[in-house]
C-alpha cells in the first residue's frame, strides 16, 4: 500500500507548512477535472473529490445545489471515475460520498475502481466505526486510504479508535452541525484538532465550517490542516471556473505560507 | 457484504427469543439495521439505546407511560368487527382502531414514549419529520403537553396537500418548516431533521416517526407502538375463542403501524401481511441499500440513487421501509404486496359506506390488499390494522373523487 494521501500530508507537515485540501465536486459543470487540475497546481496538497449522492445528510445548501444540478446533469460515479483515470491531476486524490454509493457498486469493486482510476482515499461520512469494517477491508485490499470523521461529540477514547482505523489522515469536524461556510471559526474547531493531536501522530485535518483564509490560520495554530468544501464548491457553483479555483485555492495556500 | 450479526439476538444473550426480538446495542435484525449516521450523532445514537434500555426496563417509566396512554391517549383502542365488510368480502374482517386514539392515529404511542424519554434524559427540544403530518401533529401535542421546544420537517409538496395538519401543529405551539430539497416529501423531511439534529445534537432529541433511522429508532419505536400488537392478540383471543386471527395485516411506509401490530402476533401462526403502495414498494424491489442511518430495502436506481416514492398518501410516500420488515421479508416471516393508488381510492370509499368509517389514506392500502386478495382469504379471519381517521385526508379525496 502506498498510502499517497498520508504521505503528502506528512511531507508537507514535515516541513513546516500546513495542509490544504480542497473539495470539489465531481462532474459539476464541463471543466469540473480542469478545475482540480488548476486547484493543484494552486497549492493544495491533496484534493477531495465530491461524487454526487441525492441525500447527503452530513451536507448544507452549497453542497446541496452542487449535488444537484451534478446529478440533473447526469452524472454517475463511473462517469467521474472514468474521466479520472489517467489524468494527471499531480497530487493524491480522494473520493468523498455517502455509503449508499459505494454499497450499491458492491465494496470491492468501488474500491477497486477508486485504486483504478488513481484515486488514493475515501471518506463516506456516514460509514462511521461501528459500521466501517466491511468497507475498510476491502479498501485496505484494493489500497484506497478511508479517512474517517471524529467529531466534537466524540468521547476521548472513540477518538484513540477512531485514529487508529483512520488513513491518509484524520478529519476532525470544526463544528456541530453540516457543511457550509460560517461567519466565524466555531470555538470547537481547535477543540477538536487539539484533542486529535493528543492521541494520534497521523496528520489531523480540520473540515465543517472553515471557509476563509483567515479562518484556516486560526485552526492550523493547532490542526496540520484544513479541508475546505462550501467555499469552494460557491466559487464554481458561481461560475468560477479553473481561474476562479486557482484563485481562491491560492488565497488559502497564501495565507497558511505566511502564517506557518 | 455487509456486516455479519455478531449482536443477532440468541436464546443464550438474555434477550428474547423469536422474531421481532431486542437487536442488541449494534442493532441488528439479521443483516439489516446498524447505525449508519455521521460521527457526530453516533455518541447520541448510543446514549439513547442506553437511555431506553434503562427506562424500558424501569416499572416507574413503564407505569408513567401506561398512565399517559390511557388517560391521555385513550387506550387501550377497541377491535371492531365489521360485520358489513365481512359479508361483502367473504372473510371476518376485524379491525384495530387506531384512529380512535388522541390525535387520530397510531402515531401517539410512539411520541408520548419518545417524549417522555427526551424529558428523562434532559433533553429540552424536539425534532421531527413528518410526512402526512400525523406524526408532526402527535410530536407537537406530545411537546406541548411535556412543554417542550418543537420543530416539524414537512416537505414542501406535503405541506401543500396537508395544510389541516400543518395548522394543527402550529396551533399546538410547534413551529413547521419546509423541506424544499429532492422530492420535497418524507424521504427530504427526514434529511433536514438529520442535518438539523446534527447541530443541535447536545440540546434536542430527535423524535423518529417510524420504525426507520439509525439504531435505537427501529426497535426503540417498534417498543413504543408494541402495544398495539400486545392489546389485539389479548383482544382477538378474547373475540375468537382464544385463537389468533389467520391474517394480520397493516400498511406499510416506514412501518411503525405495521411494526407495532406484527409485533403481538410474529410468535404465533397469523400470517403477517405488510401493504406498500405500488409507487413506494421498497420491498416489492428488494433491493438493498444504506440511508438515513439504516441498511435496509430501498428504491434505488442502479448507481445507488435514491429514487422518489410516489403515492396518494403522504404518509407512505417513502422510498425506504424500516430495517426490520427487511429481515421479515428476507427470512418469509411476513409478506409484503403492492397496491396502486386506485385500489386505495375504492377501499376508502367501501369502508365508509359499508361500516361507517372514513379511514387514512394510508390505512385504506391494507384494506385494499384484503379486497385484492378476498379469493385467497374467503373464510378466513383477518386483522386490518387501522392505524389513522381520515379526516386529513377528506379535502384531497374531494377532488379525486370530484
Amino acid at each position: 500500500m502506498t498510502r499517497a494521501l498520508e504521505t503528502a500530508l506528512r511531507t508537507r507537515r514535515d516541513s513546516g507548512g500546513k495542509c490544504l485540501v480542497p473539495y470539489l465536486t465531481g462532474g459539476l459543470g464541463d471543466v469540473w477535472l480542469e478545475t482540480i487540475q488548476a486547484a493543484a497546481v494552486s497549492g493544495a496538497d491533496a484534493i477531495e473529490i465530491g461524487i454526487p449522492f441525492s441525500d447527503p445528510v452530513m451536507d448544507g445548501p452549497t453542497i446541496q445545489l452542487a449535488n444537484d444540478k451534478a446529478l440533473a446533469l447526469g452524472v454517475t460515479p463511473q462517469l467521474i471515475l472514468d474521466r479520472l483515470r489517467g489524468a494527471d491531476i499531480g497530487v493524491p486524490t480522494a473520493v468523498m460520498t455517502y455509503g449508499n454509493i459505494a454499497y450499491r457498486m458492491g465494496y470491492q469493486r468501488f474500491a477497486s475502481s477508486l485504486a483504478d482510476s488513481g484515486v488514493s482515499g475515501c471518506i463516506l461520512p456516514d460509514i462511521p466505526l461501528e459500521e466501517v469494517g466491511p468497507w475498510a477491508d476491502a479498501a485496505d485490499a484494493a489500497g484506497v486510504e478511508t479517512v474517517l470523521l471524529a467529531a466534537p461529540t466524540s468521547p476521548d477514547e472513540r477518538l484513540v479508535r477512531i485514529a487508529g482505523r483512520s488513513r491518509g489522515f484524520v478529519y476532525g469536524v470544526g463544528l456541530l452541525g453540516i457543511t457550509g461556510v460560517r461567519d466565524q471559526l466555531a470555538d470547537s474547531a481547535k477543540v477538536i484538532a487539539k484533542r486529535l493531536k493528543e492521541v494520534t501522530d497521523m496528520p489531523v485535518l480540520v473540515g465543517v465550517g472553515v471557509g476563509t483564509p483567515e479562518q484556516a490560520v486560526e485552526v492550523c495554530e493547532v490542526a496540520d490542516g484544513v479541508a475546505v468544501g462550501s467555499a469552494m464548491v460557491q466559487r464554481m457553483l458561481d461560475g468560477g471556473g479553473p481561474e476562479g479555483i486557482s484563485v481562491l485555492v491560492g488565497e488559502f495556500r497564501s495565507a497558511l505560507d505566511q502564517n506557518f | 457484504m455487509s456486516a455479519e450479526a455478531p449482536n443477532a439476538a440468541t436464546p443464550d444473550s438474555g434477550v428474547q427469543p423469536g422474531f421481532m426480538a431486542d437487536p442488541t446495542a449494534g442493532g441488528r435484525f439479521g443483516e439489516f439495521g446498524g447505525m449508519y449516521v455521521p460521527e457526530t450523532l453516533v455518541p447520541a445514537c448510543q446514549e439513547l439505546d442506553r437511555a431506553f434500555r434503562s427506562a424500558w426496563a424501569d416499572p416507574s417509566f413503564r407505569a408513567e407511560l401506561t398512565d399517559l396512554l390511557t388517560h391521555y391517549a385513550g387506550r387501550p383502542s377497541p377491535i371492531t368487527r365489521c360485520d358489513n365488510l365481512s359479508q361483502e368480502l367473504g372473510c371476518t374482517v376485524l379491525l384495530k382502531r387506531e384512529d380512535l386514539n388522541h390525535t387520530g392515529s397510531h402515531k401517539i404511542n410512539n411520541v408520548l414514549g419518545q417524549a417522555l424519554l427526551a424529558k428523562r434524559m434532559g433533553k429540552t427540544r424536539l425534532v421531527a419529520e413528518t410526512g402526512a403530518g400525523q406524526h408532526g401533529v402527535a410530536t407537537a401535542t406530545a411537546a406541548a403537553l411535556f412543554d417542550m421546544e418543537c420543530i416539524v420537517y414537512m416537505g414542501t409538496v406535503d405541506i401543500r396537500r396537508q395544510e389541516l395538519n400543518v395548522f394543527r401543529m402550529k396551533l399546538l405551539g410547534s413551529e413547521v418548516r419546509a423541506a424544499e430539497s429532492g422530492s420535497q416529501t418524507l424521504k427530504d423531511a427526514v434529511n433536514e431533521a438529520m442535518r438539523h439534529w446534527v447541530a443541535a445534537v447536545e440540546s434536542t432529541h430527535y423524535c423518529l416517526g417510524s420504525v426507520m433511522g439509525p439504531h435505537p429508532y427501529p426497535w426503540m419505536v417498534r417498543e413504543f407502538h408494541r402495544v398495539i400488537g400486545d392489546e389485539a392478540l389479548q383482544q382477538c383471543a378474547g373475540l375468537l375463542d382464544g385463537g389468533n386471527p389467520d391474517v394480520v395485516v397493516a400498511c406499510v411506509g416506514g412501518g411503525s403501524n405495521a411494526a407495532g401490530i406484527f409485533s403481538g402476533f410474529a410468535d404465533t401462526d397469523a400470517e403477517l401481511v405488510g401493504v406498500e403502495p405500488a409507487g413506494g414498494a421498497a420491498v416489492g424491489r428488494a433491493v438493498p441499500g444504506i440511508v438515513h442511518g439504516s441498511h435496509s430495502y430501498l428504491m434505488q436506481d442502479e448507481w445507488g440513487q435514491v429514487l422518489e416514492a410516489q403515492s396518494i398518501s403522504a404518509g407512505l410516500d417513502y422510498p425506504g421501509i424500516g430495517p426490520e420488515h427487511a429481515h421479515l421479508a428476507a427470512t418469509g416471516r411476513a409478506r409484503y404486496e403492492p397496491v396502486t393508488d386506485a385500489q386505495v381510492v375504492e377501499a376508502f370509499q367501501l369502508l365508509a359506506r359499508t361500516e361507517g368509517i372514513i379511514t387514512a389514506l394510508e390505512s385504506a392500502h391494507a384494506l385494499a390488499w384484503i379486497v385484492q386478495a378476498q379469493d385467497e382469504l374467503e373464510g378466513k379471519t383477518v386483522l386490518l390494522n387501522l392505524s389513522g381517521r381520515g379526516d386529513k385526508d377528506v379535502a384531497q379525496m374531494m377532488d379525486v373523487l370530484a
